[in-house]
């Protein structure tokens, strides 16, 4: 159910669990369909005896595609106008990730109904991997 | 690499549908996939139509990644091709199936900042540009990547 300006407030909070026990194959899913084939992701060989990581981790690309679910599902994949991340923390296997989306403004601009949203998601121990914004067109 | 590229992207359904799977998105049924507009993310992967695209396997060049050794490659660096720091898109319009997307990249500003958990931080900009079959602009993304001193601490 995408969002309509009549039925919505600043202020108002949307919550949506984005991945539980994050697997590895979803790891290779998305270097497969995005074409980021960084062995950072997918290959644990490389990443603890090349690298010097504990093994692989998430593309930012990812928890951004996962992120981008929560504004998808406010506005519909159409009427997403912007939508901007920053990666602050990285994501690896076995975390759950909860992506939260807040309204800080309903406006109308060029005769459309606007709505922004401050986005961020967070992991299981409750650290920030990602913060963001968007901004989509709803219905009055 | 030259200051700026430009690459075709013909958007699929079929690409778009696994692309939606893989970030665990199942709000458009498979016989809906037609008609649907792509996630917001998806001009990202545009990489798999670009020639030259560096975390792509290429026939007859060393690939780095483990297979006999570890690292595949002899002398590649730790940290390979850096690290993704912010990412943003916006859309004139949504990106469907059945486009032929241009996409024009141009390198933007770089900097430099030091940090505790990875040394210092390079970080450039990247901007690519998503014009349609009829050279209307449809999508503008900003990329920052980081190159890092040395692996992230992950303490």
């Amino acid at each position: 159910m995408t969002l309509k300006a009549s039925e919505i407030s600043v202020g108002d909070t949307f919550e949506e669990v984005l991945v539980e026990d994050l697997k590895r194959t979803q790891l290779v899913m998305y270097s497969g369909t995005s074409g980021d084939y960084n062995p950072l992701h997918t290959d644990d060989v490389y990443c603890r005896e090349a690298a010097g990581y504990s093994g692989v981790f998430a593309h930012g690309m990812l928890t951004m595609g996962m992120t981008g679910r929560v504004v998808t599902n406010a506005f519909g994949a159409e009427n997403v106008k912007k939508f901007g991340v920053r990666f602050t923390n990285q994501v690896w296997p076995g975390d759950d990730l909860t992506g939260k989306a807040v309204i800080e403004a309903i406006r109308e601009e060029g005769g459309e109904t606007l709505v922004d949203l401050a986005i961020t998601t967070t992991n299981q121990k409750g650290d920030v991997v990602i913060t963001g914004n968007a901004t989509g067109r709803v219905d009055p | 690499m030259a200051d700026e590229k430009t690459m075709t992207f013909p958007v699929e359904a079929t690409h778009i549908m696994m692309f939606r799977r893989s970030i665990g998105d199942f709000s458009v049924p498979d016989t809906g996939m037609e008609d649907a507009a792509a996630p917001p993310t998806f001009p990202q992967a545009v990489a798999q139509f670009d020639p030259d695209y560096f975390l792509r396997i290429k026939p007859g060049v060393a690939w780095f990644g483990s297979g006999k050794n570890p690292s595949g490659v002899e002398g590649q660096a730790a940290s390979s091709g850096g690290l993704h720091a912010e990412q943003h898109f916006e859309f004139e319009r949504p990106v469907v199936p059945g486009d032929v997307l241009t996409a024009t990249l141009k390198e933007g500003k770089t900097w430099e900042k030091e940090s505790k958990r990875a040394g210092k931080l390079m970080f450039s900009e990247r901007i690519t540009e998503y014009r349609d079959q009829n050279g209307e602009l449809v999508c503008t993304a900003r990329g920052v990547g980081v190159k890092t001193e040395r692996p992230v601490d992950q303490g």
